[in-house]
């Protein structure tokens, strides 16, 4: 019983392939997008590995970049299918083809589903990536004379200065570590040698940060030493100022810059989702008029889409598609079966 | 003798045509580039006007919009005016336009070529500039709290991190001026009075420098204060110390900044001049051919093309000479001896046609 049964004369079959035509390429112009994010991404995760401990994840770019290239050679080769399948001679050598294509269009969409999950759930992941990895940058920030660890004082000072941020959480972080290495303090000076036996650890700690932690809109030469002196400075109150240095820590500076990326990243995959799933039946119903009746290419022909719009498009590309597949090339094994049962029992007959 | 003559057929004239139809749209292209290169340009001057003295640099910019936009113009107008060269019967609409246009190109080419030349030239008068102006802004970085000059400090600062320098010429330009504001110094203390009274305008002056000119790659924490004194700072020689602060000067860094940027911009010009002038070339070749193949009234025949009609002294006499002759128009013809009595007729004679022309036919109408 035919459902939802159109008439589609030759004009109207050639604009809708057009259409189809030009939403492949759009398709296939957004996998060329999804692949250069993904290179933008993973650049962008490698250059501030340092402050993630060169610990983080790259699966998500890794991944974008796979469905990006799958995107544009999929939908490349569905635009040139619709094209063809205005001609039957063409068509018929492209038919073989097209089960295994929905097959792998189908294996497309789950992965691209997988990947917004990802997007949106490695977001975690890459916070307490940064939490650890500032945490341990604040640490060896001395260690310029250490190998491997030399240049954490300039990635950690061009991060402060690029992303406006102090500290892992704040800038208090700063007074709980020693960021001076001994080699630039002079042990003979008893003001020294009291503040590195003032603590248990034998840490030169003060209240103080580094340079790259002054905010350069404040009105007034930025104030590093003594931070929590009040009388240190002429006309200071650490309590109300705001504009000295930067009052934002590292960790959520950086994340919100991460999380931004990602989440754009999963709205364009949403909307690369919404795209193929409306190019499919579209398309499948285009291929279908042409199997059904090829020849006839002047006269009126009527396209049925059979069970194509039982269901909601979404439900049926994901999930029944491939069960009627299933289904229908089970009943067609059984059909031959009883064929070649009713051959036997007649062979037995004349027998 | 006419200058470079070159023979055309008519497959040749028309491929000229259409060769130089697809030129001109590429020039329309080029011309657009023109474009987004003085709007880029302009943009850039202005987000450091601040640190630029009142110096008219803004020419230059302008000039790369105007003629941009005029060459986008010019080209589009060759384009059509080459397309429609194909087919001789439309060639006549254009044929009184065509020399006009030529002449006008060249004029406009030639604006090009200044365009490309103001480029280099813009270096000197910029240096002047920002000398001036970092100057003044290095004075007025402690005024945080007049208004018209609150954001210096926030601008100079962001420059010299970005721009990775350190004052004027160098970082010591900052131990001249006085960058801390009167407000966060404590006159009651007996230091501050004495540096104050130390120097003849009252100036408090110390060998420090703002939080901006600490260089990130130096290995040890920054030394903002007492820079060029030794013993305040263990394990510390200001004099091989270089590392420590940026040691270029915004003056050099900015410099080398605008000059690149106009290095790329008036080699593209140049580009586009030599560009331009080709397809000026081809098109006036098109246009002498075509109209030569008028004078001989075969449209398929072969045609001459050339540069200029008569050999270039010739061509200048003549276009001299016509322009004497505007400015004689509303002059009397004097006679021999210069009387201006002596009324002389004009020697051109008027044609009306011949004097015996037979009476027309009017056997039909009557």
């Amino acid at each position: 019983m035919p459902f939802l049964s159109l008439k589609f004369n030759l004009q109207k079959r050639v604009k809708l392939a057009q259409g189809l035509w030009m939403l492949y390429w759009l398709a296939v112009i957004v996998g060329i997008i999804l692949f250069s994010l993904g290179i933008f991404f993973k650049i962008e995760l490698r250059k501030r590995s340092e402050i993630m401990d060169n610990n983080e994840s790259h699966l998500v770019p890794n991944l974008l970049i796979l469905v990006g290239m799958l995107s544009c050679g999929l939908n490349a080769f569905g635009g040139k299918l619709c094209h063809d399948s205005l001609d039957p001679q063409k068509f018929s050598k492209m038919k073989p083809m097209l089960r295994p294509y929905m097959l792998l269009c189908c294996g497309f969409n789950v992965l691209l589903l997988l990947l917004v999950l990802l997007s949106f759930l490695m977001q975690f992941a890459v916070y307490l990536t940064l939490a650890e990895g500032l945490k341990n940058a604040i640490r060896f920030y001395k260690d310029t004379d250490t190998p491997g660890r030399c240049f954490m004082k300039r990635t950690l000072d061009m991060t402060q200065i690029e992303f406006r941020c102090c500290g892992n959480n704040n800038f208090r972080d700063w007074f709980e570590v020693q960021w001076i290495s001994n080699r630039y303090l002079d042990m003979s000076n008893d003001v020294v040698k009291d503040r590195v036996l003032s603590n248990v650890e034998g840490k030169y700690l003060m209240d103080s940060v580094p340079f790259s932690c002054c905010n350069p809109g404040s009105p007034r030469p930025c104030i590093q030493h003594h931070l929590t002196n009040n009388s240190a400075h002429y006309d200071y109150d650490h309590r109300t100022e705001e504009l000295n240095i930067w009052n934002r820590g590292c960790r959520q500076a950086v994340f919100s810059y991460y999380s931004g990326i990602m989440n754009s990243i999963g709205a364009l995959l949403i909307f690369t989702i919404v795209l193929e799933v409306r190019l499919r039946p579209h398309c499948r119903s285009q291929s279908v008029t042409c199997v059904l009746k090829g020849t006839e290419l002047d006269s009126q022909t009527t396209v049925t889409y059979r069970n194509h719009f039982a269901l909601p498009f979404f439900f049926w590309n994901f999930i029944l598609f491939p069960l009627r597949l299933i289904a229908v090339s089970m009943q067609q094994k059984r059909k031959q079966w009883r064929e070649i049962h009713i051959l036997l029992v007649e062979k037995q007959e004349l027998l | 003798m006419a200058v470079l003559k070159v023979k055309f057929t008519k497959t040749r004239r028309d491929k000229l045509a259409q060769i130089l139809w697809i030129l001109n749209w590429i020039s329309v292209v080029t011309g657009v580039i023109l474009f987004s290169l003085g709007l880029f340009l302009k943009v850039e001057l202005k987000k450091r006007e601040e640190l630029m003295a009142e110096k008219d640099i803004q020419y230059v910019p302008n000039m790369l919009i105007a003629v941009g936009l005029i060459a986008c113009i010019i080209n589009f107008l060759g384009g059509k005016i080459c397309y429609d060269c194909v087919d001789s019967t439309k060639f006549l609409r254009w044929k009184l336009i065509m020399l006009p246009y030529i002449v006008c190109t060249f004029f406009f080419t030639l604006c090009v070529l200044v365009g490309a030349l103001m480029c280099y030239s813009m270096h000197w008068e910029l240096e002047e500039a920002l000398n001036l102006g970092l100057m003044q802004a290095m004075r007025f970085y402690k005024d945080t709290d007049m208004p018209g000059r609150c954001f210096l400090k926030h601008t100079v600062d962001t420059l010299q991190i970005q721009f990775q320098c350190c004052g004027n010429s160098g970082y010591k330009d900052w131990f001249q001026i006085q960058w801390i504001s009167n407000r966060y110094l404590d006159m009651s203390k007996k230091e501050v009075i004495d540096r104050l009274r130390s120097n003849v305008e009252g100036k408090y002056l110390m060998d420090g420098v703002p939080f901006s000119c600490c260089n990130i790659d130096s290995p040890r924490p920054c030394i903002q204060q007492q820079i060029t004194n030794n013993s305040a700072h263990f394990n510390y020689e200001h004099q091989t110390e270089d590392q420590n602060l940026w040691m270029k000067g915004c003056r050099q860094a900015l410099l080398e900044y605008y000059t690149h940027i106009m290095q790329s911009i008036g080699l593209t010009v140049l580009i586009t001049w030599l560009f331009e002038l080709s397809v000026l070339t081809g098109v006036r070749y098109l246009q002498t051919s075509l109209e030569n193949m008028l004078r001989q009234g075969d449209p398929d025949s072969e045609s001459d093309g050339w540069l200029l009609e008569n050999s270039f002294m010739e061509t200048a006499r003549t276009n001299l000479s016509i322009i004497k002759s505007l400015g004689k128009s509303n002059q009397i013809n004097t006679a021999n001896n210069g009387d201006p009595n002596i009324d002389v007729p004009s020697t051109s004679k008027a044609h009306y046609g011949p004097d015996n022309v037979p009476p027309k036919e009017k056997m039909e109408t009557s």
